[in-house]
């Protein structure tokens, strides 16, 4: 039997009730991205995109919270989260500017995943833990000025040589 | 060319194709002989971040640091696939904040007597931004779970990073509009997400690119070659 809406109140700012929905593991994901993002990167975003600067200490702060390679197991340096709470973290990163969200996301998504998923075990141990606690910093290059939307166009060859 | 982090980075992820033609995977390291990252200056968005490209001549390269365990284009796509996902949700809290700063703003700024909030043009702005972030965070939620469930598709994460961005970029354009000329200022915060949002828009596949996934995925025709 359908039960009786009738003294329910509208949530103008959560309408479909979205943090009912999550875990208590991912509300509190959820509420330390959104309490770090305010506190330490709201107050410096303006005058870094109005000078264009990044700040490298940035990093280090994202890597003590654990939003750098979140959803590596913890052997490697991550918490081992769950999609979920990446995608959380992103929306309260990126809440003060897409920027900070792209450090993020390009050191966890596009470096760490892939030593993660494709590595040796050796290149697993020697890079993670410290992409993890951002002693070190990735990029991912795939992207040439010919080859955007077309990545099999491009033109980055590995030639093998012999080596005396 | 467009390396977020290339200039400060200490690792590089690098894609080439070797001598059979196949796209292969390599760890760089800083510091290695013919090895460059030079910044990317001028940029009108994402300035909070630092960009720059990967110069790479005659690089020695040795057999440890290619990563064995994947061969052909399936493994950058991996690495965007998660990286797209995490897009979709972030670009819905820059989203979220133009729209909750120009729900203040038009309730704090009176003319003609009464809040701007009072304009049934602004009412109808301000619903068509909390409908659209609405129905993008459930779907990233939902995207979500499956991903975790491993049960997602690429796809499925075209189709919510294509809108999620799509909609955030027109969502932070209202929101300047409705700040009037304190939009254009930066200390009013909606004109960086205009200008960021230009480029998550583009960046990661752009907002047509994706259509033509969608498009292939249920025609059966590859539009792109």
């Amino acid at each position: 039997m359908t039960k009786s809406n009738t003294r329910t109140t509208f949530d103008w700012a959560d309408p479909m009730l979205f943090n009912e929905q999550l875990t208590e593991e991912e509300r509190l994901i959820q509420d330390t991205a959104r309490d770090f993002s305010q506190d330490k990167l709201m107050p410096r975003v303006l005058e870094a995109n109005r000078n264009e600067v990044f700040d490298r200490e940035i990093m280090n702060e994202f890597g003590k919270f654990g939003f750098l390679g979140s959803t590596i197991p913890e052997k490697y340096g991550g918490v081992g989260a769950s999609y979920v709470s990446y995608g959380l973290i992103a929306r309260e990163v990126e809440r003060v500017d897409s920027g900070y969200r792209s450090a993020m996301s390009v050191q966890s998504s596009l470096v760490m995943h892939p030593i993660y998923a494709y590595g040796s075990e050796e290149q697993r141990t020697k890079y993670l833990p410290k992409l993890a606690s951002a002693e070190w910093i990735g990029c991912f290059g795939l992207t040439e000025p010919d080859a955007g939307s077309d990545p099999g166009g491009m033109k980055t060859r590995a030639k093998s040589v012999t080596v005396d | 060319m467009w390396i977020t982090n290339s200039p400060i980075a200490d690792v590089f992820v690098v894609w080439a194709k070797t001598d059979d033609g196949i796209i292969r995977g390599f760890i760089l390291d800083k510091g290695m002989k013919g090895l460059s990252a030079p910044k990317i200056e001028g940029k009108l968005a994402l300035r909070a971040s630092i960009t720059g490209e990967i110069v790479m001549d005659e690089v020695f390269v040795s057999e440890e640091q290619l990563m064995p365990n994947v061969q052909g284009l399936k493994g950058p796509f991996g690495c965007l696939n998660s990286a797209r996902y995490g897009i979709s949700w972030g670009a819905l809290g820059a989203a979220e904040s133009c729209w909750m700063q120009a729900r203040q703003y038009t309730l704090d700024r009176i003319q003609f007597g009464r809040p701007l909030a009072a304009n049934q043009l602004i009412q109808k702005k301000l619903a068509d931004m909390q409908t659209e972030i609405t129905l993008g965070l459930s779907a990233a939620l939902q995207v979500g779970r499956l991903f975790d469930d491993g049960r997602l598709a690429p796809e499925s994460i075209s189709l919510i990073k294509r809108n999620n961005c799509g909609k955030a970029l027109e969502i932070a354009r209202l929101a300047r509009d409705m700040h009037g000329g304190n939009g254009i200022s930066d200390e009013f915060h909606v004109i960086r997400h205009v200008m960021n949002l230009e480029t998550v828009n583009t960046y990661e596949g752009t907002h047509d690119v994706h259509a033509l996934i969608l498009g292939r995925a249920q025609t059966g025709i590859q539009a792109f070659c």
